[in-house]
């Protein structure tokens, strides 16, 4: 511990930490959500409640909404009808959930997303993306928080590169730099393993565990197959905009995942 | 529905009588004759467009506060109605202006004007038709609309600041000056039956809209209804 | 974080793209400038002719270049789906908005900034005496010009053949502010030189106008 003398006193410490962890994790809920475009209905009313910490894999075939729903979940697309709403939650198991619905616009700050794209300006470097959303975030000296980014996914070396040059795994460790700049309480993942090779899938697991453990609630859709599945704590299988399978908060995801394995 | 064969009747009844009473009723114009009875259709016209595309204005705002696909419907409805009233004005005039003016077209305010709302609308519909996604559809068009109908006052008065040096070609010399009493009932019979065409007409484009959506809607049902009987057989327990 | 802060952190991305491709800026300079060229082949005009209907010549270079440069505006965000990153950010769609706007006006501004001199040479129209009010025009129509571009230029990104939609989208809506511009300007170019009230307020209204539509509206533009 080079600080030492600045450092509080290891009681207060500990609850700070407490309270970080607290802070960190974020409950939501899904309230009856239809989501139509047109007449094409790509959700038909999706009602779940996450848990704090919890990280759930969403599973389904192509066209089962799995998109859609994490998209509305980062509020990037709005619900045909019902909501979502979000809480600060306590981690503790049991504990009661607190607090009021969080608005939109704060929520924002607490979400992070890694899409099925990359999300990330091909034609900057991997340090100016970093340092734009670090900008955009609002955080304090974005030149410091995009180099942390970088070193966090290994990219350090490649500060300077621009991002069109970049093979898709690297794109993929950025993106999810990317994503948590912030330090989200909420990640939400569209696919992220696809078309990542066999280091980049390991790196993956790697950082969603740490974050598992550090109580990030985590959505993630995914096929049956992926690694980083190993690492859901629950497994919900949507089919044609509904839950068609929910292995519930503290359930075992275990035998759904093995089912849906050896089906494919 | 039950409205439907009356509403035909007496709107077609009002459109013979309108007819009639243009040709017949009203009485000659002194300088331009004959031809000046164009004028019973040009001028309900014109109002007929202006008022479709006021509604579609309206129906545009509406669908953005509210998101009910109801107001889309009319908005392009109108907007449709609104063009094609343009258009019988915009061939209407010039039929008039030649023999009167000498010229087919002037570029004043009024013509101007009307001239640029009718490429607005063309340009409305057109997008309409460019954007696949009809959620996303119907909100661009409904901001395209806002912006296309605030245009409007602006397109007037830039004209009228424009040709303040040259004279535009005068109707009558004023508002209602000289007008001939018989030649106003019969204008007012007139722009009252165009008025009643346009809504009728409106009102069926609207419910073909609704139509088409319904079918959308039933043809969605049925595309799922037969995944969801090819899925239940193979072993999705909860996915009914 | 206040909406102009945010604005400005989206424009200095905006310009720091446009400094490493260099795609928009270049295209619309000589696009410009090939109208200016043709102008001549088309009308052989004497210096008398060229004060009469340079200033309209001026602006429709302009407008047809603004409507051509506005496109990328938002279509490259589409390549990233980059727009879903700015969205994901705590930032108001305002804020994207004017950021764009201030983008666009600034790489259309300097774009005139070389072809107004230019035109001043090739045609033999003098600049000298009404510079100060001459940026004054030309800045409050390309600001209309680009606030509406702006807004339309996200409408045609989501519509098949956009490239040809956002002109036909555009062009009838700056009617107005074509007239009121070209006007303006020739007030400004005629012996002797005048700044036409009338045409800075109407401009000035176009703008104001505009703008708070813009306002109005981008949470339907930007939303899905």
């Amino acid at each position: 511990m080079p600080a030492l003398s600045s450092a509080p006193i290891p009681t207060t410490s500990a609850r700070t930490e407490i309270s970080t962890a607290a802070s960190r994790s974020l409950a939501l809920s899904f309230d009856r959500i239809e989501k139509r475009f047109g007449t094409l209905f790509a959700l038909r009313g999706i009602t779940l409640e996450i848990q704090p910490g919890e990280f759930v894999a969403l599973l389904g075939p192509n066209g089962a909404g799995k998109t859609t729903l994490l998209r509305i979940a980062a509020l990037l697309s709005t619900p045909t009808r019902g909501r979502v709403r979000f809480t600060a939650g306590s981690r503790s198991p049991g504990a009661q959930e607190s607090g009021d619905g969080i608005p939109g616009d704060s929520a924002k700050r607490l979400i992070g997303m890694v899409g099925h794209n990359p999300l990330l300006y091909d034609d900057l470097t991997a340090a100016e993306n970093l340092k734009l959303f670090a900008q955009l975030y609002g955080l304090d000296d974005p030149a410091a928080c995009a180099a942390k980014g970088l070193e966090s996914c290994g990219l350090a070396e490649r500060a300077n590169g621009i991002v069109r040059t970049f093979s898709r795994g690297m794109r993929q460790r950025l993106a999810l730099a990317r994503a948590l700049l912030h330090g989200p309480s909420l990640l939400l993942l569209d696919e992220p393993g696809t078309g990542l090779d066999r280091q980049a899938v390991s790196w993956l697991s790697q950082t969603l565990a740490r974050l598992r453990s550090e109580g990030c609630t985590m959505i993630m859709s995914t096929h049956a197959r992926s690694e980083s599945l190993e690492l859901a704590t629950r497994a919900v299988l949507l089919g044609g905009g509904r839950v068609a399978e929910d292995t519930r908060p503290g359930g075992d995801p275990r035998p759904l995942l093995e089912r849906l394995r050896s089906e494919n | 529905m039950k409205l439907r064969i009356p509403a035909t009747i007496v709107v077609a009844g009002m459109m013979m009588f309108a007819g009639y009473a243009a040709l017949f009723i009203a009485p000659d114009e002194v300088t331009m004759h004959a031809i000046q009875r164009i004028f019973y259709f040009h001028v309900p016209s014109w109002s007929a467009s202006f008022t479709a595309f006021f509604i579609s204005f309206v129906a545009s705002v509406a669908y953005l506060s509210s998101k009910r696909d109801q107001w889309d419907w009319l908005a392009v409805s109108a907007a449709e109605v609104g063009v094609i009233a343009c258009t019988i004005g915009l061939v209407t005039g010039p039929l008039w202006a030649k023999p009167v003016w000498g010229v087919w077209w002037t570029w004043d305010a009024r013509l101007t004007t009307t001239f640029i709302l009718w490429l607005l609308y063309i340009s409305y519909l057109l997008l309409r038709g460019l954007i696949e996604e009809p959620g996303r559809r119907a909100r661009l068009a409904a901001v395209f609309g806002v912006f296309a109908f605030l245009d409007v006052p602006l397109v007037y008065v830039s004209n009228r600041l424009w040709r303040t040096q040259h004279p535009a070609p005068v109707m009558f010399g004023g508002q209602g000056s000289g007008l001939d009493p018989t030649m106003g009932k019969v204008l007012g019979f007139c722009i009252g039956s165009v008025m009643c065409l346009m809504v009728f007409i409106l009102v069926d484009r609207y419910r073909l809209e609704s139509l088409r959506h319904e079918l959308d809607e039933l043809r969605q049902e049925a595309e799922t209804r037969s995944i969801d009987a090819q899925n239940a057989p193979s072993g999705v327990p909860g996915a009914s | 974080m206040s909406t102009a802060r945010a604005a400005s952190i989206v424009l200095a991305k905006e310009l720091r793209l446009e400094l490493r491709t260099r795609e928009l800026l270049s295209a619309t300079l000589v696009f410009a400038l090939i109208v200016i060229v043709m102008f001549s082949y088309a009308f052989d005009p004497t210096p008398a002719e060229s004060r009469r209907y340079g200033p309209g010549l001026l602006w429709i270079a302009f407008l047809f270049a603004g409507s051509l440069m506005l496109h990328p505006s938002f279509a490259r965000e589409h390549a990233g789906e980059t727009m879903d990153a700015l969205r994901l950010a705590p930032i108001s769609s305002f804020a994207i908005l004017l950021g764009k706007m201030a983008a666009n006006f600034i790489f259309l501004a300097a774009a005139e900034v070389i072809l107004v001199p230019v035109f001043s040479v090739l045609y033999d129209v003098p600049l000298a005496g009404i510079l100060g009010r001459l940026i004054l025009v030309l800045a409050l129509g390309t600001l209309g010009l680009i606030i509406a571009g702006t807004v339309f230029a996200a409408i045609s990104a989501h519509s098949r053949m956009r490239e040809l939609m956002l002109p036909l989208l555009l062009l009838p809506v700056l009617a107005p502010l074509l007239v009121a511009a070209v006007q303006a300007t020739r007030a400004l170019l005629a012996d002797p030189p005048s700044l036409d009230q009338a045409w800075v307020v109407f401009l000035a209204a176009f703008d104001v106008i505009f703008i708070t539509a813009s306002w109005l509206v981008c949470d339907f533009l930007l939303e899905e």
